[in-house]
């Protein structure tokens, strides 16, 4: 039994591992799914940690701090939007200012707040909750029925953004103006409005991602608590091929992988752990190879990806 | 009642025009950080006065974050110029290190005339070979290179630190995990107090400008950013120029992680660059991608970079530095809007009447 304990404990972990990672991707779907690859996303992380984090030490309301979180995030997204869809800007350069603008954000916030704790009230709220009876199952107990709640929150955004984009027609809007603005705009649809609106809640998203470190996993404030979170969850929405529901598994595979990582420092076969930190990064080059290759309809990237759209040049 | 009208600019602003308007939004984004400053309790005088005095205070640092910024945005350039988005310029930088360095321990004693040029070869080789990865899948494949050169920064980082905290950890520095200094021979010299990689900037940043505006491969290069059906139509070898322009990029990338790693850490590191692979996207975008602009662009960021730890001394944060980075580049980003698009107001009526 004490085996799959260890299992289960092993899964619980690389499911919290993966959360954070999760929100950002989903938010990263939303965002590149009307055409926008936005490279900030470290940078909207880190300022969504910084704001729940402050506002978490200042109110002590777990919800309240959620909220700024997912704000901060979004004015982040709100700045990027503004240049890329409005100003028609160039993508590739303002994801790489947000996120260096958004460390320094988060880094002067974070020196405000560096001596504060997080209240217990909010650490309370996000700890694990076993749910009872079920919680007692083996293996599942621990790694599904032991959960906080930022994890069953990413769970069902996740599962909620597929449905947003694949069931809904305000998702068949969002995937026309990621194939074809011109063609969007034509057939009557606001492709401004939609950009705003998916960019602005995938910032909301990666900001919440952000938070999920700042205030459930610590305790005191931590410079760059992402540490190259952001980064790792664009190179996952590629292995997700924008697809919602596989960015659960690729986000927990994440996760364990991490774990693994950890674990194997006491095994006896030893592969070193930067090949281990190498291996999302490979395994999404071979996706992009092989979804480059297959050409099936369902996993490409949205066709008009990284294009600025101008409606007079149709 | 009026409308705003947006059209594309035909023949683009005059020359003038252009260097005003974004002259204009880096003296506006200026006056916003100060009144920012000012509203956060800081002096904006002082804040900006210890920036201006940054490089003559620090003036090897400054120079040496311009060296590898300008020899990391040269690379970039080329690349871009043909519309391959290599992003990829950290990774490049970090094997170009690994080639050098490679080199260094390889053949410590010999004379640094000979070592040198090995190492600046090396570094140049395996960082052209690490784009050139990303360059063949997407001649084979079609996969954007936008993302397997992002992909590949980090696996070259991953691998550095394996070498770091594997093989090549000094067993001499108790189990701190740090790689051996290089041989004396192994160091770039300093010529006038600043390493000898300002030479080399500066002959690469010529060289550079010589091939993209007078040869025939900068000429096809800029055709194919133009269109890549045009260049076929022309009958142009287009994976053959890709290659060779890839290798370039990349091996100047490499180039600035050899100089990095010879004359600045006399070691190798995973975290020598500092992001500045990323930077430098930036500094080649503002400087147009033209060589000799670059290198004042990059001067320019490596002040703003430096002038953090001078600022940190005033007790003010250093990530003050990174803001004003960010909110600097934004109004640029802006402006450029200006200078592609023509606003002009539209009456209504008056169109009714001139019917």
């Amino acid at each position: 039994m004490e085996i799959l304990h260890q299992i289960g404990l092993f899964l619980q972990t690389a499911i919290q591992t993966g959360t954070p990672i999760l929100f950002a991707i989903v938010g990263g779907i939303l965002c590149e799914k009307v055409g926008h690859m936005n490279l900030g996303v470290e940078g909207m992380m880190l300022m969504g940690a910084s704001f729940g984090f402050t506002v978490a030490c200042a109110t002590g309301n777990p919800l309240l701090a959620m909220l700024a979180a997912g704000a901060a995030g979004a004015a982040g997204a709100l700045i990027y939007a503004f240049i890329t869809v409005t100003l028609r800007g160039n993508q590739v350069v303002t994801g790489l200012v947000l996120t260096i603008f958004g460390t320094g954000v988060s880094g002067l916030i974070g020196g405000w707040v560096s001596s504060e704790q997080i209240p217990q009230s909010v650490s309370s709220a996000f700890r694990p909750v076993e749910i009872p009876v079920l919680s007692n199952i083996p293996i599942l107990g621990e790694a599904v029925f032991s959960q906080d709640i930022y994890v069953w929150l990413g769970l069902v955004i996740a599962v909620l953004a597929y449905f947003y984009l694949n069931k809904t027609k305000l998702g068949l809007y969002v995937r026309a103006i990621g194939e074809n603005p011109g063609a969007a705009d034509a057939s009557g649809i606001n492709v401004t409005l939609h950009k705003y609106i998916n960019i602005l809640l995938g910032g909301f998203l990666c900001g919440l991602g952000g938070a999920y470190l700042s205030t459930a996993f610590l305790t005191t404030w931590q410079d760059n608590v992402t540490a190259g979170a952001g980064w790792i969850a664009v190179a996952l929405i590629i292995f997700s091929t924008w697809n919602p529901l596989k960015a659960i598994f690729a986000a927990y595979l994440f996760g364990m992988l991490r774990g693994l990582n950890y674990k194997m420092q006491g095994w006896e076969i030893q592969i070193p752990s930067q090949f281990l930190t190498m291996l999302p990064y490979i395994a999404t080059i071979i996706v992009l190879i092989f979804i480059a290759m297959r050409k099936k309809k369902e996993n490409q990237p949205p066709k008009a990806l990284g294009e600025a759209y101008f409606r007079e040049e149709r | 009642m009026s409308m705003i009208q947006i059209s594309k600019r035909q023949k683009g602003t005059s020359k003038l025009a252009d260097v005003l308007i974004r002259i204009g939004a880096i003296v506006l984004s200026l006056i916003f950080i100060g009144i920012v400053l000012a509203i956060m309790g800081y002096d904006p005088f002082k804040v900006f006065g210890k920036i201006i005095q940054t490089p003559f205070k620090r003036f090897k640092d400054v120079m040496n974050k311009t060296i590898m910024l300008t020899t990391l945005s040269l690379g970039i350039a080329i690349a871009f110029r043909m519309k391959f988005w290599n992003i990829g310029a950290e990774g490049q930088f970090y094997m170009g290190a690994f080639g050098a360095a490679s080199m260094a321990f390889m053949c410590p004693d010999l004379p640094p005339i000979l070592l040198l040029p090995l190492m600046a070869i090396a570094g140049f080789i395996c960082g052209g070979l690490w784009a050139l990865i990303p360059a063949v899948i997407k001649a084979k494949f079609g996969a954007s290179e936008t993302l397997v050169t992002l992909m590949m920064n980090y696996i070259a980082i991953a691998f550095i630190s394996y070498l770091q905290y594997g093989p090549w950890k000094d067993p001499a520095a108790l189990g701190a995990a740090k790689v051996p200094n290089f041989s004396e021979n192994a160091v770039l010299p300093d010529v006038f107090g600043i390493h000898a990689g300002w030479i080399i900037m500066l002959v690469l940043v010529i060289i550079m400008t010589i091939l993209l505006r007078y040869t025939k491969l900068g000429y096809q290069i800029d055709v194919i950013g133009e269109s890549e059906t045009t260049a076929k139509y022309a009958g142009m070898n287009t994976v053959k120029i890709l290659v060779i322009a890839v290798l370039i990029s990349g091996g100047l990338c490499g180039m600035a992680g050899f100089m990095q790693s010879s004359a600045v850490e006399k070691s190798i590191t995973d975290s020598m660059s500092a992001g500045l692979g990323f930077t430098a996207v930036i500094t080649a975008w503002l400087a147009k991608l033209k060589p000799p602009i670059i290198v004042v662009a990059s001067f320019m960021f490596s002040i703003l970079l430096q002038s953090g730890s001078s600022l940190q001394v005033m007790k003010i944060p250093s990530s003050i530095t990174e803001i004003m980075q960010g909110v600097i580049i934004f109004f640029v980003l802006a402006c450029e809007f200006f200078i592609n698009y023509k606003i002009s107001l539209r009456k209504h009526t008056a169109v009714k009447e001139a019917e």
